[in-house]
């Protein structure tokens, strides 16, 4: 059965102008697959991987996780639905002031009852399977640190080890290895591959760093301006295909336009 | 062309400029409808009878009786405070968890609450804004006439009225505080109180128990204010003594005000050292 199936999907952004950021994707992803979503800033693979884990509804257009359309199950179904998602965004989502052990734990509590929760604020419910998803990145002594201790890319592999906490079936993985240099970022990614092929699920997974997606990935998904350019095995994907997708539409410099005025601002506008 | 002589113009000048004058265009009524006049503090007469008071509460009493008294009340005011305010807590944290929009599951992916939430959550928000803008001195008489005088009416009026502030502030500083770590966890299929409690808990708290402990020093202060109509506790005994113009024994518990603050601000800054 299809993890994903997108049909003519289109999404937009939820504030201000509400201009479409995703237009007609086309895109089906197997149980267990493993992508490499590869495209310039502003692409839009962001809003692709909150779309696919349901923290962005579309505008248009057909979208099937696990066969069901999650806009059409009730709040607490979809809600149930989003525990077997994994979404780590960019930014890694610790509070500064939490303790590491903490953080990672919290994978768990979509399966937890209120009680455990409150319970493992106080003392730490599995310490040990914290530590081991920690060790898996090299930060096993960091278990009782508090977060604003890390540096930025422990940060980042802190929030990848509560991936490894959260069973779920869909891993959605928002530029993983941003922060860190490029041996660990080879480590860290393999680490992320194995995990979802020992469980069997589907690696969604956005990367600047060509040259690792080419290399990791078998399957490479290219968007450019909210439109998938190419979506290939990599043997498929050829040098002018990459050079294509990044290729600056701005070589010239820009006329002098300008600022926006302030109706345009007027909702943002911030000191 | 004017932006080409102004190349990069700040487009919120304008509305900056706009408001500031709006706001001194406002603020001038008000001052002069609360018939605001400094200068009427250093009129000739209102120093000489400002100077009879000062002399008056000069020397504070120390009589063991009545030290012993006031300590009684004191231990009292404190107690009051502290029942109003776990009172005010137990409505006032559950009040907090359905207003925050923070925690609005139906408002994931959309970025809109659903209508029947939203609804819930204003009505509830109202309910908290209608038990607030009564003051606590209003609440204190409507329960002195009710349960009598003493000490049960200042604890229910301080329980009332600061369950409305307390979720108010407590709702506000969740939405200020950085989301990204609640929303993460919304997102990954949490529940809302569990979001909350490892999302935005860790960074919040010091600023929501700082907040506390300083509406259980108001709490204090609100029960002196409480005790001249009737609500029990050293502010019965300020008004007593004060009508029977005995200047020492006023300074004497005003003397214990200070230190019941200074004690609460002692309290906050250990608090928050410890949360920081």
């Amino acid at each position: 059965m299809a993890t994903y199936r997108l049909r003519g999907l289109t999404v937009r952004h939820l504030a201000g102008s509400r201009a479409p950021a995703l237009h007609a994707l086309d895109l089906t992803l197997r149980a267990g697959e493993q992508v490499a979503l590869i495209g310039p800033s502003g692409a839009g693979k962001t809003t692709l991987l909150s779309t696919l884990a349901c923290a962005h509804r579309p505008a248009e257009g057909a979208l099937e996780i696990f066969g069901q359309d999650p806009w059409q199950l009730s709040q607490a179904e979809r809600h149930r639905l989003r525990a077997r998602l994994f979404l780590a965004p960019q930014a890694p989502p610790l509070p500064p002031r939490q303790r590491v052990v903490t953080a990672v734990l919290a994978a768990r509590l979509p399966h937890w009852s209120l009680w455990q929760a409150l319970a493992s604020l106080v003392r730490p419910q599995d310490p040990a399977s914290a530590h081991a998803a920690l060790s898996r990145f090299s930060l096993g002594d960091k278990l009782y640190a508090r977060v604003d201790r890390l540096s930025g890319g422990e940060r980042q592999r802190c929030g990848l080890a509560r991936l490894l906490l959260s069973g779920a079936e869909a891993l959605l993985v928002d530029e993983p290895i941003s922060a860190l240099d490029p041996a660990l970022a080879r480590h860290t990614l393999a680490i992320l591959r194995q995990e979802a092929q020992r469980r069997n699920a589907t690696l969604v997974c956005s990367l600047h760093q060509v040259d690792l997606a080419r290399e990791q990935f078998a399957r490479l998904v290219g968007l450019r301006d909210g439109r998938i350019v190419f979506d290939a095995p990599r043997e498929e994907v050829s040098d002018t295909m990459i050079a294509e997708l990044y290729a600056n539409e701005h070589v010239e410099p820009q006329p002098d336009t300008p600022h926006a005025t302030p109706d345009q601002i007027a909702v943002g506008a911030c000191f | 062309m004017n932006t080409a002589a102004v190349p990069h113009r700040d487009p919120a000048w304008r509305m900056r400029v706009t408001w500031f004058v709006v706001f001194i265009l406002l603020l001038y009524p008000l001052l002069a409808g609360a018939e605001f006049k400094p200068w009427l503090l250093f009129d000739a007469q209102s120093l000489r009878a400002a100077g009879m008071f000062l002399s008056d509460f000069l020397v504070p009493a120390v009589e063991p009786d009545f030290l012993a008294m006031v300590l009684r009340e004191t231990w009292q005011t404190i107690a009051i405070a502290t029942a109003g305010l776990t009172l005010a807590l137990l409505v006032a944290v559950p009040a907090t968890f359905a207003t925050t929009e923070r925690l609005s599951i139906s408002r994931l992916g959309t970025g809109r609450m659903h209508p029947f939430a939203a609804c819930v959550r204003q009505l509830l928000r109202w309910v908290l804004m209608i038990v607030r803008s009564v003051p606590e001195l209003v609440w204190a008489l409507l329960f002195v006439r009710i349960v009598g005088l003493g000490p049960t009416a200042g604890v229910l009026a301080i329980a009332l009225s600061y369950s409305g502030m307390l979720a108010k502030v407590y709702a506000e500083i969740l939405e200020s505080s950085d989301g990204h770590a609640t929303d993460v966890l919304l997102a990954n299929g949490s529940a809302r109180l569990p979001a909350l409690l490892y999302g935005a808990l860790p960074d919040a708290s010091a600023e929501l128990v700082s907040y506390t402990v300083y509406r259980w020093e108001c709490a204090i202060r609100g029960s002196a204010v409480m005790g001249f109509v009737g609500a029990g506790g050293l502010g019965q005994r300020l008004d007593e003594s004060t009508k029977m113009m005995a200047g020492s024994e006023v300074a004497t518990m005003l003397i214990v005000f200070v230190l019941l603050v200074a004690g609460a601000d002692l309290v906050s800054k250990m608090l928050r050292r410890r949360l920081g």
